[in-house]
């Protein structure tokens, strides 16, 4: 394969081209999963470090079970349970894991630009599993591949997405990717959380839930975190549920096929009436099974070829 | 007596030699037999310059800085006196730690210190220092820079009482409350790259404050490192309102931008932060008309190790003594937005005129702070150089003119190249 690309940071400099390949070696992926023995070597002999320096159990599984399955060697660094980081540099820390014949980064950071940073300090393909508010570039092809699977194509859906845009790095990386590829985003959420500096062509940003589900295919909730109470950008919790909740009447306004998708985890009955996170609608799990898949697919376009 | 020769003065393309005797300049093109010569090589001959706000680091964080490297940088850069800020560690709010200062930069020869003192103790902003008694031990003014002053009332006490004693109270004007986390400009980067934004309404919203309490007060009030817009156009009506007040930029602000963070390389962190390209043109035409008094570099040296962490853990600061005037000189005279001799002036007697100093000069009698610049090379901005003890720039590579070539304080040598 090789595309040139090295690094998946954000969706900066991606072709439409691309990323089109990853979503379609995302299917080639799926099938090596369906099989009774899932795994191939595309990977043999190369190392993937997973480097997170915030905890998500979640993202790491499915990377490094992604990497597995492609029979890479995987050496797993957690921040929290580690000597390393305190008090050190980024780059320093970098240094140390380089010095085990990484060939790839994983990187997991609650700042934003920290994987730009690792990409730069370690020189290896570096991919981004979510830094700070910047980008999660993994979870918006997953919920991209989401979408195709039900509609067949990304180019003019209208994809609504609701909740704490600000601190949101699933929605930065969802609005530069959906957008590259023709389908029309709309942000939404309360005006504390939602900056408008992010609407350009095919990225409309509205405080107004119900215009911005309208007629949507697909409506995205975001998880709300408890600590926006606390930094004063909503009066409280209930009042949130009244207004930003995705629930089913919401829905009502979107079309009739509307699916609905969550990046987890999830708060139920908060930013999401549970009773549609479990309804015929929701793709919430979908999201899961497909991130393995096209995690294994950046891998691939990443890594193959360039050991 | 020592002969400068082969220099030009400011405007002329004449050789000329400037002779000095005795700290003091004695004058031009004189008869008398020099004991010492310096060729100046054609260079071009200014008043030293004046910094009113670099972070030297001395006492206690010597690894990012300390007296001798910060002085001799400054020496490097032009510079014949240096105010330091007092947010060091601990913070210099005692007459003592300002009078070993003075001491020990007296013994480099390099530029003169002239430290500023906290306004506060601890700059926690709650009650005054010992104002006189810093004063006495030589405290050049009174600053809680590297933090902002939340207290408006602490503030009026700190500037009536400053203003008793002759001299001014500087702020670094920022709402604390509304630049909250933020470690770079709110705007469209900002929101882009995900980073906790600080508004330009932070430093407005402060500065408008503070230009309320001088126009109380009639006591001088100098603002730090003016970064927007707004806020330069807070201190014009301010000033036409007959606020005593003075404000300073820095080379960095007029030069770089919040776009520059979209590498997320840390080394662009600085508070204020870098704002938009309007801001800057904003703040040039400030120079222009005289709503800014001075250029001041706010020197802020941290370690490599310091300036790679994540975007949100490394400090704020950029490090720019060395390359404050080439910068000015070829971004802004040579390409013809303002003349040598405002620049000039907004180094030194800008600078000098907000201190209430003698007016630099290089006719007789004045203080023989001098330095040569060559206008006619080209260098590459090489960090590996530096005096300072943070080797990195964010103008790394840049092809300047303007290098300082000899620095003299009071007459003696403190920099040549
Ligand atoms: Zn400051």
């Amino acid at each position: 394969m090789g595309n040139g690309v090295k690094h998946l940071l954000d969706f900066q400099g991606w072709t439409v081209e691309a990323i089109e390949g990853i979503l379609e070696t995302a299917d080639v992926m799926k099938e090596v999963l369906e099989r009774p023995v899932k795994k191939v070597p595309a990977l043999q002999g190369i190392t993937v470090c997973t480097a997170f320096f915030e905890n998500s159990t979640r993202t790491r599984t499915s990377f490094e079970l992604a990497a597995r399955r492609m029979s890479a060697d995987v050496l797993t660094f957690a921040a929290g349970a580690s000597s390393l980081s305190k008090g050190e540099s980024l780059r320093d820390t970098i240094e140390t894991l380089n010095a085990y014949k990484v060939d790839a980064f994983i990187v997991r950071h609650h700042a934003s630009g920290a994987a730009h940073q690792v990409a730069r300090f370690s020189g290896k393909s570096t991919i981004n599993a979510g830094d700070g508010r910047r980008a999660h570039p993994t979870q918006a092809l997953l919920d991209a591949y989401t979408m195709l699977k039900e509609f067949g194509k990304l180019e003019g859906l209208k994809v609504t997405i609701i909740g704490d845009i600000l601190h949101s790095r699933v929605a930065r990386s969802n609005a530069e990717l959906l957008s590259l590829m023709g389908a029309q985003v709309t942000l939404c959420g309360p005006a504390t959380l939602l900056p408008r500096e992010l609407a350009r062509d095919n990225v409309k940003v509205t405080t107004d839930i119900q215009e911005a589900v309208t007629g949507a295919d697909v409506v995205m909730a975001l998880r709300l975190q408890q600590e926006r109470m606390n930094g004063g950008f909503l009066p409280s919790m209930s009042e949130y549920a009244l207004t930003y909740q995705v629930n089913e009447s919401l829905l009502e306004r979107a079309k009739d096929h509307a699916i609905v998708l969550h990046p987890g985890p999830m708060n139920r009955d908060l930013e999401i009436s549970g009773s549609l996170a479990d309804s015929a609608r929701s793709r919430i799990i979908a999201q899961v099974e497909y991130g393995q898949a096209v995690r294994m697919s950046v891998l691939y376009h990443l890594l193959v070829g360039k050991k | 007596m020592l002969e400068i020769k082969n220099v030009k003065r400011v405007g002329s393309d004449q050789l000329e030699s400037l002779f000095i005797a005795e700290g003091k300049i004695k004058g031009w093109n004189l008869s008398e037999a020099a004991t010492e010569t310096i060729d100046g090589k054609g260079a071009t001959v200014a008043p030293a310059l004046i910094e009113l706000h670099a972070h030297l680091r001395e006492p206690g964080q010597e690894q990012k800085e300390d007296l001798a490297s910060g002085l001799a940088a400054a020496a490097a850069g032009g510079y014949g006196t240096v105010v330091s800020m007092p947010n060091t560690s601990p913070v210099v709010d005692e007459p003592g730690i300002v009078a070993t200062l003075i001491q020990k930069a007296e013994k480099l020869g390099f530029a003169r210190l002239k430290p500023a003192a906290a306004l506060t103790r601890g700059q926690k902003g709650e009650t005054l220092a010992d104002l006189a008694a810093l004063k006495e031990a030589g405290a050049s003014m009174f600053t809680d820079d590297g933090r902002t002053n939340e207290n408006a009332n602490v503030l009026r006490r700190g500037m009536e009482y400053a203003s008793g004693l002759g001299l001014l109270v500087s702020v670094h004007a920022e709402d604390a409350t509304l630049r909250q986390d933020g470690v770079m400009n709110e705007g469209v980067v900002s929101h882009e790259l995900g980073l906790p934004g600080n508004p330009a309404a932070a430093e407005a919203a402060r500065v408008a404050r503070d230009v309320e309490i001088a126009l109380l007060t009639g006591a001088r009030l100098h603002i730090q490192h003016l970064s927007t817009a707004r806020a330069l156009e807070i201190v014009r009506q301010g000033k036409k309102a007959g606020a005593p007040v003075t404000c300073e930029v820095c080379p960095h602000h007029l030069t770089l931008t919040d776009e520059s963070l979209r590498g997320f390389d840390a080394m662009y962190k600085v508070a204020p932060p870098l704002r938009t390209q309007q801001d800057a043109e904003a703040l040039l035409e400030g120079l222009l008309d005289g709503t800014v008094d001075c250029l001041a570099t706010d020197h802020a040296p941290h370690t490599q190790a310091e300036k790679e962490k994540d975007l949100l853990e490394a400090p704020f600061g950029i490090p720019s003594i060395e390359v404050a005037f080439p910068l000015m000189y070829t971004r802004f005279v040579k390409t013809g937005k303002i003349s040598l001799e405002k620049v000039l002036d907004l180094f030194t007697v800008g600078c000098a005129k907000v201190m209430n100093w003698e007016t630099p000069s290089l006719e007789a009698g004045s203080v023989a702070d001098v330095v040569l610049l060559d206008l006619d090379q080209a260098r590459a901005v090489d960090p590996k150089t530096f005096k300072s003890k943070a080797k990195f720039s964010p103008w790394a590579g840049e092809e300047l003119y303007g290098w300082p070539t000899l620095t003299l304080v009071a007459g003696k040598v403190a920099f040549q190249n």
